[in-house]
């Protein structure tokens, strides 16, 4: 019971026209806390319903999921919501942040459906955006800040009710390499603090940078390898802690 | 670019401190204020959308305020004709088979307005009245009012009251002093500022000693100024002004009737019909020969017609209201298509279905209470201009303003609801992907 994903069958199909299109078929999969996974595949190979599975945002059509032992496929639309607040953290290819709000109020946001009071909800935010090196820019609005800023942003965002998981949709993506390099950096490092990562990209040289990729192709995991990743921080030359 | 002096950032790696447990899902409060901070993010939609609403409650308010107004004033007419008071006067008088037309000839006399209160217990005070227009001089100016020819009683049964100088006595009445009292228009007209009283007047080249003024009444519900006119004592006015064939000698035009409080106005009517028959010895197949009306009647119908017509200005006023409504939900659904990406957002990061639909709902409920609030205030302070403009009397009535501001609040609930359903419907997955 120490495993924080654990897929049996997990499957999705969706109507379409005249049939049913399997989007996911069968995918077995185990991850423990403190991993970092890349889930890799071209569009259309099921990564990404295999992300909104296991970020609670879908239900699978067949199989079990359990995220940190409690069975998904089940669960009421609400529990579903509150469990994604608990346990998940997104961070997404275009960032998704609100843009009239200032770094510390899109941070402090998920924490308004928790029910936890301002005060709280402010320093927390404020410690999740020094944890990703914003302390600086608290009060930027989206607009004021560079691509890889909005995105360190959206990682305090996810980071900030402490969840078990760290879901990130191709989170360089819209990123230049370099900026990509840095964000990628940042992963390592909260990884290294423990914090349990899955990330799901197209691009091998991102999913390098996991200790483990899991490729798709046509709706099936068909290699679930473990390597040791490449240091990010080292390629830029960035001191991390 | 030098990789050093690039500022980025040097995480702390130090993970957060467990979260502290809280209640689940948005609070009233903390949904209110994500609902103000939208609607401040768009200010001048929220401002125009808010429009609609605004109108119709400044409408509700202003057409109120003035009906009130109106109906106020009637109701203040009416009380000013006398509480429970029936007026007679003599109707269709025959002779000989023909129809000389209704108060043509006074068929009723004094002796019969004395009579009343003897024979009709619920009748408090009975004034018989002739009244003639004429012509009124003093000094160098003339003016051309009512004189009426009255009893004390009639005092009574109006409720008039004596603003200078005072009424005259029973004992001037009788005798046929040449006295008179006269109305506010009439001491205007003649006298200016000069003090009336002990004054002399002349009519018909009689002269009378003016020893009082009357007290303002103002206009009757027919639009008659009630303050143009000249008391005196019935028996003055015969002898003196009116002249006295033989025939009409102890004639009156009009009854005064004055009803004891608290008794039927209807049944003393009826009493008063039988009175009358008896003492005209009219058959009980013949018409009858005075004609009895109850003035408060004839203003009550005003009043509902005054009702009426403010029921009906303030419907129109709620369709704008309802006009407003649709703005509102045309914008939030709108709203709901522009933020359907932060709408996935907030669904994934935690926010339930409720918590969606209350916060949209919220947004278009304070929407329309703003508009509701800045048309009651626009409203007040429009219905004083008109008021004070048109000459109007204008009444706010409070309970009319709460329903307005309530009933704007409604509309934002009601027509916000399907916009904030469509909102909490939304696929958290297709709402992220939407562009």
């Amino acid at each position: 019971m120490d495993a924080l994903i654990e897929t049996r069958d997990l499957t999705r199909h969706y109507p379409s026209g005249e049939g049913v299109v399997a989007a996911l078929e069968g995918v077995n999969v185990s991850m423990r806390p403190g991993e970092f996974v890349a889930a890799m595949g071209p569009s259309g190979s099921g990564k990404s319903t295999f992300l909104n599975l296991i970020g609670c945002l879908d239900q699978p059509t067949r199989g079990s999921y359990r995220l940190a032992g409690e069975e998904v496929g089940t669960l009421s639309p609400e529990r579903l919501a509150a469990l994604r607040g608990e346990k998940i953290g997104f961070v997404f290819q275009s960032f998704h942040l609100l843009p009239r709000s200032d770094a510390l109020s899109n941070v402090m946001m998920p924490m308004l459906y928790r029910g936890i009071p301002p005060k709280i909800r402010r320093e927390r935010a404020e410690m999740a955006l020094e944890r990703v090196g914003l302390a600086s820019r608290m009060h930027h609005t989206p607009s004021q800040l560079s691509g890889g800023q909005q995105q360190r942003v959206a990682i305090a965002r996810a980071l900030v009710c402490g969840p078990e998981l760290l879901l990130a949709d191709e989170p360089t993506g819209a990123l230049d390499s370099r900026t990509g390099l840095e964000i990628m950096a940042l992963f390592q490092a909260l990884n290294r603090s423990g914090v349990s990562i899955l990330c799901v990209t197209h691009d091998p040289d991102v999913a390098a940078f996991a200790g483990r990729t899991l490729r798709f192709r046509d709706g099936r995991l068909f290699e679930d390898e473990t390597h040791p990743p490449v240091d990010a921080a080292a390629m830029i030359g960035v001191p991390f802690a | 670019m030098n990789v050093i002096t690039r500022e980025v950032a040097r995480p702390v790696a130090t993970p957060l401190p467990p979260l502290p447990p809280g209640r689940a899902g948005l609070s009233f409060g903390e949904a209110g204020l994500a609902a103000l901070s939208a609607l401040a993010a768009n200010k001048l939609r929220a401002a125009l959308t808010a429009l609609g609403i605004f109108i119709g409650v400044a409408a509700v308010i202003v057409t109120v305020a003035v009906g009130a107004g109106a109906r106020q004033q009637v109701l203040s007419q009416i009380q000013s004709l006398g509480a429970n008071l029936l007026l007679v006067w003599g109707s269709n008088v025959r002779m000989g088979g023909v129809s000389l037309g209704a108060g043509q000839r006074p068929n009723m006399s004094w002796d019969d307005a004395q009579a009343i209160p003897r024979e009709i217990p619920a009748v408090e005070a009975a004034a018989g009245t002739i009244r003639q227009q004429l012509q009124i001089v003093y000094s160098n100016q003339n003016w051309s009012t009512w004189v009426n020819g009255t009893d004390l009683d009639w005092f009574v049964a109006h409720e008039w009251v004596v603003a200078e100088g005072r009424f005259f006595s029973e004992e001037e009445a009788t005798s046929g002093r040449k006295v008179a009292l006269i109305g506010q228009t009439v001491a205007e007209n003649l006298f200016g500022d000069e003090n009336p009283v002990g004054r002399e007047i002349r009519i018909r080249a009689t002269p009378f000693e003016v020893i009082g003024v009357l007290g303002r009444k103002g206009q009757n519900p027919m639009g008659q100024d009630q303050d143009d006119m000249v008391v005196m004592p019935y028996w003055t006015a015969r002898r003196s002004v009116m002249g006295a064939s033989r025939a009409f000698a102890r004639s009156v035009g009009s009854i005064s009737v004055k009803v004891a409080e608290g008794e039927d106005m209807a049944e003393v009517e009826e009493q008063l019909r039988a009175f009358f028959r008896q003492r005209h010895r009219v058959a009980a197949n013949e018409p009858e020969t005075v004609n009895i009306r109850n003035l408060s009647e004839i203003a009550a119908t005003r009043d509902a017609s005054a009702r009426t017509l403010s029921l009906l200005l303030a419907a129109v006023a709620a369709v704008s209201l309802l006009v407003g409504g649709i703005g509102v939900m045309n914008i939030m659904l709108v709203s709901v298509t522009e933020r359907t990406r932060e709408i996935g957002l907030r669904l994934a990061v935690g926010a339930r279905r409720q918590d969606i639909l209350r916060q949209f709902l919220l947004e278009a409920v304070l929407l329309a209470l703003l508009g509701g609030a800045a048309g009651v205030a626009v409203g007040i302070a429009l219905a004083h201009t008109l008021g004070a403009a048109g000459g109007w009397p204008v009444l706010i009535q409070w309970d009319a303003v709460a329903l307005a501001v309530a009933v704007s609040g409604l509309t934002g609930l009601f027509f916000g609801y399907w916009p904030a359903r469509r909102a909490a419907s939304l696929d958290p997955i297709q709402a992220l992907r939407h562009e």
